[in-house]
């Protein structure tokens, strides 16, 4: 089985101190939750996936995506995008710019233009392309960070407690579009939370640590 | 008594150079007490210098080359290799670096890169020259060497106010990001991080172009001769026994500042053609070519310790050597008779420079203590235009305001004088003691004051009794660094002190034109040494006196 999203016998050490091993598999369009309480190494097994492990942590085991062995990769060679808590748009760009940060190089620039301007009326902020990204509200913000990451076309979405800073009734608008969208591009989706109904609405599997 | 002190400290920032600046500008048109009226004769007399195009020329260039690319080697080290062992290593092999006086670093690059220096006996040995080559490489007419110097000095300054501006960047997540979204590590960080980190290390930057375009000491050993560079020039003028030359010297140093004020236009401009550039740059989604970016980061930054340590290291074996022919790569033998010769004066001018800095330095501590513990007390905090106060002695040019000064002094009956030469260098001291100690003096944990005064203290008896004893290691650092800064004072020393007052920047610049290396080896390691001293101490003083208070070290 070579497609999604592998983590074979991941086990994310601090020094010396083993805090959590996991072996689970996220095929494309599902979402597998890993769910801990805070502390339990749940953002650092991320970073790992990432390819940008913090020091003084270190990990062992196998990370492969759609067969390839990640492992060695740098993080902008491995096509793995990430959404955090925070939005964590580029105060000194536009929103614009903000979402052709990641579009792949090679395309003339007309087209780049035309893929943002999608994008942006894709989430209903057509027109807000040269706006401040302080100017945006929460929601905004967040729909802007989820189109910087599905431009960049990865091949597997993390998510960092993405929704954990939202209001009650901005959460769940969210995190129906992040999933949706997810399934919809046809990626493994591996969500980190502590709150049961992230969980629920994932409607994947579910790991407790 | 406490009150006053925030004012006291403006007027001593800006006082001189407001005052300054009158003084150059007055002579410059005739005026003032050297004046014969309104004239533009001592415009006239700059202008009729043969040498003024090319002067400005190479002050100009020097300037913007250097700042640029001390600016772009710091920025490569930083993007490339921030968080890894190479990193850790670099800015240890810096860091101490920035202490080293400019006039010593200059005298030590000197020694490496003349015809006859280190780097061409290797070669010479080789190839089988038995004399030097014929080439002007040391001081040649477009300042390519005091250019490479300025760098090589400048660099530790930058990266090290770059490293302590980053944890105010967010860079980790930028980072994390930029990297998810496909960029590679130096262009993810010039795109996400670097804007925000400039933003930050504005000013200093400036200081440096402000510097490299108008320093005296560098130029002399450094920079060319025939024309020198215009700073070296309206020093000349100044130290012409005939007054009527001062007029010409003002006009000389307007001209210089007008200068400047053009140079800070264009890095201004080239600011805004960047920021254009790099998001044209984000829009296009192009990398860079990681590996050779990173690469040269670490060679241009290791090239460029190296420059100083191993100057360094020549002057040390100049100082001892006894005979030491072209092409041998060293002495034939070692011996103390240079130091048995030059120094027991060299000890005795180096006792005079301490003496020198440690009045300076302890009249800018003073006066910034008082200025901390104002805004502590009263909450005269003074925000963004304090910055640019405090900078303002850095940022106009010490050639600019220093010359007006004289006059200015002289018109009130001041001459030149060691107390003359004391007070110009707090100008230039004080605002490097305030940047050193107002972090941790901010960030000292205000609940022990409140604690304190639970039990009866009043607020003079928590500062001496508490803040101050629990900051002993970031006050003694912020003393070493303001004796360094004073160790390395030249110009101030030599117009206030109107020749008279001799320190070891006056002395080893003057011996730079005789060439004596071994005189020279033992005056230039004799500034370093003074410039070291201070922060031996203040690393060492903490370590004894709170030798058994686990929480107050790494303070």
């Amino acid at each position: 089985m070579a497609d999604g999203l592998r983590l074979d016998r991941v086990r994310v050490f601090q020094g010396r101190r083993r805090l959590l091993e996991v072996d689970a598999t996220v095929l494309p369009g599902t979402v597998v939750t890993l769910m801990g309480p805070s502390g339990s190494g749940k953002s650092t097994l991320l970073s790992y996936v990432m390819g940008d492990l913090a020091p003084g942590f270190h990990a062992e085991g196998r990370v492969t995506l759609d067969g390839r062995d990640l492992g060695g990769l740098a993080p902008e060679a491995r096509r793995v995008g990430i959404l955090y808590q925070d939005p964590l748009l580029f105060p000194h760009l536009d929103v614009a710019a903000n979402l052709a940060f990641g579009l792949p190089p090679g395309s003339p620039r007309a087209e780049r233009r035309a893929a943002v301007d999608r994008a942006l009326a894709d989430i209903s902020l057509s027109g807000f392309g040269p706006r401040d990204p302080a100017t945006l509200s929460g929601g905004q913000a967040a729909r802007v960070a989820l189109m910087r990451v599905l431009l960049s076309a990865p091949r597997a979405l993390l998510l960092d407690e993405p929704f954990s800073k939202l209001d009650t009734g901005l959460r769940r608008q969210i995190r129906d579009l992040v999933f949706g969208r997810a399934r919809a591009a046809g990626i493994p989706v591996l969500l980190v939370t502590h709150d049961e109904a992230d969980a629920e609405a994932a409607g994947g599997p579910v790991i407790r640590l | 008594m406490l009150r006053p002190l925030p004012l006291l400290t403006a007027a001593v920032l800006s006082l001189p150079v407001a005052v300054g600046l009158l003084g150059t500008v007055l002579p410059a048109i005739g005026l003032g007490a050297v004046g014969t009226g309104l004239s533009a004769e001592p415009f006239r007399a700059v202008l009729d210098w043969p040498g003024l195009t090319r002067a400005m020329a190479v002050s100009v260039s020097s300037g913007l080359l250097s700042t640029l690319g001390a600016l772009l080697v710091a920025t490569l080290i930083l993007a490339g290799w921030q968080g890894t062992r190479a990193f850790v290593w670099l800015e240890r092999m810096l860091s101490p670096l920035l202490a080293v006086p400019h006039a010593a670093a200059a005298l030590g690059l000197a020694f490496l890169i003349a015809p006859s220096g280190w780097i061409a006996r290797v070669p010479a040995l080789v190839l089988g020259w038995d004399r030097p080559p014929d080439l002007l490489i040391l001081q040649d007419p477009w300042g390519l060497s005091l250019t490479a110097g300025l760098i090589a000095k400048e660099l530790p300054f930058l990266l090290l106010m770059m490293l302590a501006a980053l944890g105010q960047t967010d860079q980790r997540r930028r980072m994390a990001v930029a990297r998810s979204l496909g960029q590679g590590r130096i262009a993810g960080w010039l795109k996400t991080v670097f804007p925000a980190l400039y933003a930050q290390v504005r000013l200093p930057v400036l200081v440096v172009l402000v510097y490299a375009m108008t320093n005296v000491d560098v130029a002399l050993i450094l920079g060319p001769n025939v024309p020198p560079t215009l700073s070296v020039q309206v020093t000349r003028w100044m130290a012409e026994p005939d007054l009527s030359q001062r007029a010409v010297a003002a006009a000389g140093a307007a001209i210089q500042f007008a200068l400047v004020l053009g140079a800070l236009a264009v890095w201004w401009g080239g600011e805004r053609a960047v920021a254009r550039l790099g998001c044209a740059w984000v829009w296009a989604g192009r990398g860079l070519p990681e590996r050779s970016a990173r690469a040269a980061g670490l060679v241009l930054g290791v090239v460029s310790a190296l420059a100083v340590l191993l100057g360094i290291a020549a002057l040390a074996l100049w100082s001892v050597a006894a005979g030491w022919r072209f092409p041998e790569l060293g002495p034939d033998a070692l011996t103390a008779r240079s130091w048995m010769r030059f120094g027991p004066e060299m000890l005795s001018v180096a006792g005079d420079t301490l003496t020198l800095a440690a009045a300076a330095t302890a009249l800018s501590l003073l006066l910034v203590v008082g200025c901390l513990e104002a805004e502590h007390r009263f909450g005269l905090t003074v925000g963004q235009r304090a910055l640019w106060l405090l900078y303002l002695p850095l940022l106009i040019p010490q050639v600019a305001f220093l010359p007006g000064l004289v006059t200015a002094a002289a018109a009130f009956g001041l001459g030149p004088s060691w107390t003359l030469v004391a007070l110009g260098h707090v100008v230039f001291v004080l605002p490097y003691v305030f940047l050193s100690l107002a972090g941790p003096f901010r960030a000292w944990d205000g609940r022990l004051a409140r604690v304190g005064a639970g039990l009866g203290a009043s607020p003079d008896a928590v500062l001496w009794r508490l803040r101050l004893p629990m900051l002993l290691a970031p006050v003694l650092t912020a003393a070493a660094v303001g004796m360094a800064v004073s160790v390395g004072q030249y110009l101030p020393t030599l117009l206030l002190g109107g020749g008279r007052v001799v320190t070891l920047a006056t002395e080893a610049v003057a011996l730079a034109a005789g060439g004596d290396r071994r005189a020279i080896g033992v005056w230039g390691l004799g500034q370093t040494g003074a410039a070291f001293l201070p922060f031996a101490l203040a690393l060492l003083v903490p370590a004894l006196v709170w030798r058994n208070r686990r929480g107050l070290r790494h303070g």
